[in-house]
């Protein structure tokens, strides 16, 4: 009897103080109303949530970071990555892929690929409502749906995109001094041709 | 006030008026019967339709949720938007079923819940039939649901349906008898069978002598209500459609506009046994100040809440613990109520009349507590390893 | 209390709980015959969420394997990673750097508090409690999912324990915000527990229900929360004293009936207990590397991971009981042998020995007080 009765008081007083109680979402505080008025209200996104690879670029889509090194395709648990490497006029391997596919019904935002691949071209995204009318072909997504340029990146994920711009610069430079220590090889192109 | 108190009635005599002009005086008791029919016909499922929001509000509100607020401001047009989805939805017939049953028990199960509404006394002189057996044209005709209950559970071919069919009517001719056995007493003190002259007994102080503020009149309001909860098939007694155990219950196959009449028979059911409760205990319309009617709504809805609070803070019994409460606590102690009752009315002198009343309910509470203590919560103690 | 069902000369009835049931928690069903509302006989039937786990593990890298353990039991994605990751670093015999063993823990203690909230809501449902206590439940849950999603980069699939450490070092201030989430967590409690521990209809519903002796409870290897109410004193957190678990302070608490209210009450007390050992743990984190270095070399390349050959058994106190990773490395960069200890599927190999005699009703809240989920129970 007592027990019920101090339950219901308990259902009560939530009751009223939902009246009376401002609704915060996304508070730390025990107890109060938490509803967020989803469509028109958001959450801050997390900076590290991941949903869904896609594929960076610098600054036009043609020179995306990719070397078609299929590291990610290998690594990727539920095998959801799909790449054929691009070939130039002669049939020789390009370092780009013709083919990059990804099956969004097969992929589990594991982040993997992004942790594997070394030439930081594929990050997770921050895009969550996705929808196809069918359930084969609109949701496999193409190289062209997966291009995304650095910019969103930083926009996305700011502290990574510093530390990874920081990581290249000092491959790049790491390049160059090497490249400079060695003697150029006869047959290499002058940089200015 | 008197104005503000009989409009509706002053507004149905107005119309009579207006008719008699130009009809012979039988038509004008049609006329009459059609109005109160119509009143009824359009505030019953209205009441539904908005006891659903106030349940989904209510409940929302509880559980620091929102509840509806899309279709309409607070989303007051849910109900509307639902009825569309209700009656738009395609309507199955289990293959097995029992086909006409199957249609007729949603039907059936509406009736008596829109017919009890004949003898609920909304306001002073606001009733649309005085019967002078009204009580027991209630209780007689909300025991119909049973049937209809059963008749719906039976043809679905199902099993859930059947088990909640089951367990429906060992509820309710269980809940039935103390029900019956708590409306007693409010029948002793006001010598009638008729809810209007229950509620006018109720009449003194002002409008505020009302049968709950006697001992025996506050433990009847207890248990007819306890029972009342248990008949319209809320928490904590919803075991016949006991959604985590039998699906739905009786009406797990039902979908369309013929569940919504499951719904509407439910909802108007929890209307009317909250307004029995307010007019055989509560003292009905009386109160001061307020029109009678405004009072009738005020406890009739006070009563709604409850039920919805129940709602949203118990967890039902289990089938045997619900008999258990019917037979084994009710039912004797509506005996000893009615007991309590007579002898309130055959000893003279304040004190007595408290003392031994309130004594006696208690010491035989007590005893029953004592004689259901095998079935009583207990007490524990946990030990903590290192 | 229940007396013993007596056996009237009509036919039995044969209902189907399940798969398609809304408290079975998931895809389970439970083939129940009926006297009357009596249970005579239950067959639970398994395997709808079958996902041949082990076997996908046994093909695929060490670390492959790491994302699919959150969808082991997906209420407890941490505990999962974290018993893994023992079983691996047992494997390949790893260093994990001390603020990893921290935050490990804390992240084992927070998935605790998601989990037992959020089971003893489902119970409530089950009970028949209209939504109210698992809102509640979920409220706070909230609060630490988005923790985790702070963290991990996911709320429920975390994917975030690496052998020999982390994925990633905790952002910063998020420390404070697990602090004064912990803060809360008693308040939180106290309104649950004044709501339903004392709850009559509560008490009556779940005492003397389902009764799991302590002799069945060792003989059938129950183990987690479900072993402790029946007063078996087992806590991997005290036996092995994995991870820092051995320098903490906490208490075990054990029930002495073994009945639903003590399996619920057990996760009460439990909460509590979680609490005190995130109070210290969090107090005294130290600052360091999450990752042995060694194993930072893989980061990039998880398939040149080959541990020696041989064999390990890691096992965690999950939630739920003993979750356990068996495997059998080969040299080469995939496990030769992968299993999986299940603590549901095993905790629910004794739901017909506690349901028989008891209601549909009593099945149900039964099934719901043995904590199950369905992705663990069909691995």
């Amino acid at each position: 009897m007592f027990g019920v009765l101090r339950g219901m008081g308990i259902t009560f007083k939530n009751f009223v103080a939902s009246y009376f109680l401002p609704r915060k979402p996304n508070s730390l505080e025990t107890g109060g109303m938490v509803t967020l008025q989803y469509p028109e209200e958001r959450l801050p996104e997390k900076e590290r949530f991941r949903n869904f690879p896609f594929l960076i670029y610098d600054t036009k889509p043609d020179d995306l970071r990719c070397v078609a090194c299929d590291i990610c395709a290998k690594e990727c648990p539920p095998k959801c990555i799909y790449i054929v490497r691009d070939n130039d006029e002669q049939g020789r391997p390009l370092k780009k892929p013709k083919v990059f596919d990804i099956d969004f019904t097969v992929c589990m935002n594991c982040g993997i690929c992004e942790e594997a691949c070394p030439f930081d071209a594929i990050f997770m995204d921050h895009e969550f409502e996705v929808g196809g009318p069918e359930r084969q072909q609109s949701l496999v997504y193409h190289m062209d749906q997966l291009l995304k340029p650095a910019t969103h990146f930083a926009k996305i994920r700011p502290t990574d995109h510093v530390a990874i711009e920081e990581k290249r610069r000092k491959e790049a430079e790491k390049k160059r001094a090497a490249a400079q220590a060695q003697p150029k090889p006869p047959e290499a192109k002058p940089p200015q041709a | 006030m008197i104005f503000l108190d009989q409009i509706f009635v002053n507004s149905k005599k107005a119309i009579l008026n207006l008719a008699s002009a130009f009809l012979p005086t039988d038509a004008i008791l049609i006329v009459s019967a059609l109005i109160s029919i119509g009143a009824i016909a359009a505030f019953g499922p209205f009441t539904m339709m908005y006891l659903t929001w106030f349940e989904r509000k209510l409940v929302g509100r509880i559980q620091n949720r929102i509840g509806p607020n899309r279709v309409g401001i607070f989303g007051l047009l849910q109900p509307i938007a639902d009825g569309i989805k209700m009656l738009t939805k395609e309507d199955i017939v289990p293959a097995g079923a029992d086909k006409v049953v199957h249609f007729l028990a949603p039907v059936v199960v509406v009736i008596p819940a829109l017919l009890v509404f004949s003898v609920v006394p909304f306001g002073r002189n606001m009733v649309a039939i005085d019967l002078n057996i009204g009580l027991l044209f209630f209780l007689a005709v909300s025991a119909m649901t049973t049937i209809a209950i059963f008749m719906g559970s039976w043809a679905s071919r199902n099993k859930f349906s059947l088990l909640g069919g089951m367990r429906t009517v060992a509820q309710l001719v269980s809940y039935e008898v103390p029900m019956v056995l708590a409306a007693v007493p409010a029948i002793l003190a006001s010598g009638s069978l008729s809810t209007v002259d229950i509620v006018e007994a109720q009449g003194g102080w002002n409008g505020l002598k009302w049968f709950v503020f006697t001992p025996w009149g506050f433990v009847g309001f207890l248990m007819f209500y306890l029972c009342g909860v248990a008949e319209c098939n809320r928490t904590p007694f919803d075991i016949p459609e006991a959604e985590s155990e039998i699906v739905a219950g009786f009406h797990t196959e039902y979908s369309g506009m013929k569940f919504a009449l499951w719904y509407m028979a439910e909802f108007m059911s929890v209307f009317t046994i909250s307004a029995l409760t307010a007019t055989l205990y509560l003292g009905g319309y009386q109160g001061p100040w307020l029109p009678s009617w405004a009072w009738f709504m005020i406890k009739t809805y006070a009563l709604v809440f409850v039920m919805m609070w129940f709602r949203g803070t118990l967890p039902r019994l289990r089938v045997d613990q619900m008999m258990g409460l019917a037979w084994k606590f009710l039912l004797p102690l509506t005996l000893i109520n009615i007991l309590v009752t007579g002898l309130w009315y055959f000893t003279s002198g304040l004190g007595l009349r408290l003392g031994l009343s309130i004594g006696i309910l208690l010491v035989s509470s007590w005893v029953l507590v004592l004689f259901n203590r095998p079935y009583m919560p207990e007490k524990r103690v946990y030990e903590f390893a290192e | 209390m229940i007396d013993e069902p007596v056996l009237h000369d009509t036919d039995t009835l044969e209902v189907n709980l399940g798969p398609q049931h809304p408290s079975t928690h998931g895809v389970f069903r439970m083939n129940v015959k009926l006297e009357g509302e009596t249970i005579v006989s239950l067959k639970p039937i398994m395997g709808y969420l079958h996902r041949n786990h082990e076997q996908i593990a046994e093909n695929m890298s060490y670390l492959g394997s790491m994302p699919y353990t959150d969808r082991l039991d997906y209420f407890n994605s941490m505990s999962n990673n974290f018993g893994y990751a023992l079983a691996v670093e047992k494997l390949a015999n790893i260093e994990v750097p001390e603020r990893a063993q921290y935050i490990r823990v804390i992240m084992a203690e927070l998935t605790r508090l998601v989990n037992h909230v959020s089971v003893i809501g489902f119970l409530l449902n089950d009970l028949g409690a209209f939504f109210t206590p698992i809102l509640y439940a979920f409220r706070e849950r909230e609060k630490i999912l988005d923790i985790f999603e702070e963290i991990a980069g996911s709320r429920m699939m975390c994917n975030y324990l690496r052998f020999g450490g982390l994925k990633l070092d905790l952002p910063p201030s998020v420390l404070d915000r697990i602090k004064k989430i912990v803060q809360g967590f008693p308040k939180f409690l106290d309104e649950f527990e004044g709501l339903l521990t004392k709850n009559e209809i509560l008490c009556m519903r779940c005492q003397n229900v389902g009764i799991l002796p302590y002799d069945l409870a060792v003989s059938a290897s129950i183990t987690g929360p479900m072993a402790r109410a029946s007063g078996v004193n087992y806590d991997i957190r005290k036996i092995d004293g994995y991870s820092i678990y051995n320098r903490l302070k906490f208490r075990v608490p054990l029930g002495k009936v073994g009945d639903v209210y003590d399996r619920y009450m057990i996760r009460i007390l439990e909460m509590r207990q979680s609490v005190w050992i995130l109070e210290q743990v969090l107090k005294e984190i130290p600052e360091g590397p999450i990752i042995n270095p060694k194993m930072a070399a893989f980061a990039k390349a998880p398939r040149n991971f080959k541990p020696p050959k041989g064999e390990a058994y890691g096992r965690v106190e999950a939630p739920k009981g003993e979750l356990g990773f068996y495997l059998v490395s080969d040299g080469t960069p995939q496990p030769w042998r992968y299993h999986v200890r299940a603590p549901s599927f095993i905790n629910l190999t004794v739901l017909e020995d506690l349901c028989i005699g008891h209601k549909v009703a009593d099945a149900i809240i039964i099934l719901g007080s043995i904590d199950i989920v369905l992705g663990e129970v069909d691995h």
